[in-house]
């Protein structure tokens, strides 16, 4: 064998047909390699999913499959997205706990802001993680739980909390403290977690309708339905609350699905 | 390029002579664009070593049936069917692999220097040559990325090193060194902007290099002379 076996013998027609085989081959064999794979890569991809919504809900307090009992809903104003976004919603038993929404930060330094916020049902925060950003290296992109332990400060924040002090920025004279260097990115954060509390409040009883419990609460009085602010033992009759008429969100509700 | 070159030859030209990041400036969209730090350097230099031989070797074992005006689609099809697999196989065992390396893979297919060598070396040579030299020229470019991510992160954060659990496992987790702890660094090397400067800087350095060895050698051969 020598450098000059380069003096191809192979016709046009012949050289043609070899791009047609290749070709071919080429597609049976990714054909191949997707049919091989795509059951693990689906089972790693819902194990992944899982593993993200365990980062942001407390743990030992849920105990069916959120990243299968899912609603999509769509609210551009409070969820930050023209998308129709995903809410996993954690149960322990019938009891529902946390809800996890997917929200965006439309106004980050570098674009869009995607987190994970979960939101217990008594409305406070249970955790808090950033699933995709383009902020700056160094600067923005600690708001990764990875990088500074910034994103867990939302833990516990409650809506009824004085909206000028937990819910503020430092530098916009409240009191929670901002990334050095990363203003723009703190407060688009700060800012997106907040409307996903709201969303939670305002539209508590279509994440979590009443008629999935198994004691059917009726006639619950109306002046039930305003009060927002329930604590663990009145669980129940907040579950009663009917969903609100003015609702803006359009809820597609997927049966819950028992845990695996 | 004639069969009577030695490994060592073809070693030394892809890694200095030719070395597609310094001297031939191919492949420059990924190497600009993940070499921010020297973990995401190093994971594209990896796969790209893995994507250039198994496409040297493929081209340079069915040379002998392609014709010149098919060629390059034949390549073409041959480095994306590869770049693909490798993603869904790595999406499939190594999945955390996947996670940190996910945005690298892809690009793979864009990078002009496993075209090149698939033209110009191994569609004329024996297999074994073009396994060699795609391990040269794959080995050379992972360099330039590993020494461009290491600058940058060492000048733009202040570290080394960090993220190196997502490459290699919980064991990585120690490798990461703050150098600088809390600095924030030069934050202009992170940015783009600093791909280009560092670049530059490594190009510089290499040619300064190469010229001081010419010197010497010329010294030398003037000092024999004498």
């Amino acid at each position: 064998m020598n450098a000059h076996d380069t003096q191809r013998t192979t016709s046009r027609r012949g050289g043609a047909l070899m791009l047609i085989v290749a070709a071919v081959a080429a597609a049976a064999l990714l054909a191949t390699v997707n049919r091989f794979t795509a059951p693990r890569i689906a089972d790693n991809i819902a194990a992944e999913q899982l593993r993200s919504l365990r980062a942001v809900l407390t743990p030992g307090s849920f105990d069916n499959a959120p990243h299968r009992d899912v609603i999509t809903v769509h609210d551009p104003e409070l969820l930050g997205s023209d998308e129709s976004l995903p809410i996993y919603r954690a149960r322990s038993g019938i009891q529902p706990v946390a809800a996890v929404l997917t929200v965006v930060a439309p106004n980050g330094y570098a674009g869009r802001i995607r987190l994970l916020v979960a939101v217990g049902i008594d409305g406070e925060v249970k955790g808090v993680r950033v699933a995709e950003h383009r902020e700056t290296p160094g600067l923005g992109d600690r708001i990764e739980a990875r990088k500074s332990g910034w994103i867990l400060g939302f833990r516990g924040l409650r809506t009824e909390e004085p909206t000028t002090d937990a819910w503020t920025l430092d530098r916009d004279g409240g009191a929670f403290d901002r990334l050095t260097g990363a203003t723009i990115t703190s407060r688009a954060v700060l800012g997106a977690v907040r409307n996903a509390v709201l969303y939670f409040s305002a539209h508590r009883a279509e994440i979590f309708p009443a008629t999935t419990e198994s004691v059917p609460l009726n006639g619950a009085p109306p002046s039930r339905a305003d009060n927002m602010n329930p604590s663990a033992s009145n669980q129940d009759s907040m579950l009663a609350i009917p969903s609100s008429p003015h609702s803006i969100a359009k809820i597609h509700r997927h049966p819950p699905q028992d845990p695996a | 390029m004639s069969d009577t070159d030695s490994f060592a030859q073809i070693l030394r030209r892809g890694l200095w002579h030719e070395n597609p990041g310094l001297v031939q400036l191919l492949g420059l969209c990924p190497l600009l664009a993940v070499s921010n730090t020297l973990v995401n350097g190093l994971g594209l230099g990896l796969a790209t070593i893995l994507v250039i031989c198994a496409t040297n070797v493929l081209v340079s074992a069915c040379r002998r049936w392609l014709h010149d005006d098919f060629r390059l689609p034949v390549f073409v099809l041959i480095i994306a069917t590869f770049v693909t697999s490798v993603e869904l196989l790595c999406r499939a065992f190594w999945f955390d692999l996947h996670l940190a390396l996910g945005i690298f893979l892809p690009l793979i297919v864009t990078n002009c220097v496993i075209l090149g060598r698939a033209e110009a070396f191994a569609s004329r040579q024996r297999v074994s040559a073009a396994l060699a030299d795609g391990l040269a020229h794959g080995l050379g470019f992972a360099a330039v990325l590993i020494a461009l991510g290491g600058l940058r992160e060492l000048v733009g954060q202040g570290s080394l090193l960090a993220g190196a659990e997502l490459l290699f496992g919980p064991v990585g987790r120690g490798w990461s060194l703050e150098l600088v702890p809390q600095s924030g660094g030069l934050l202009l090397a992170a940015l783009p902007p600093g791909a280009f400067i560092g670049l530059a800087v490594l190009i510089a350095a290499r040619n300064a290099l190469t010229r001081r060895r010419a010197n010497a050698g010329r010294v030398t051969a003037a000092a024999a002379d004498s």
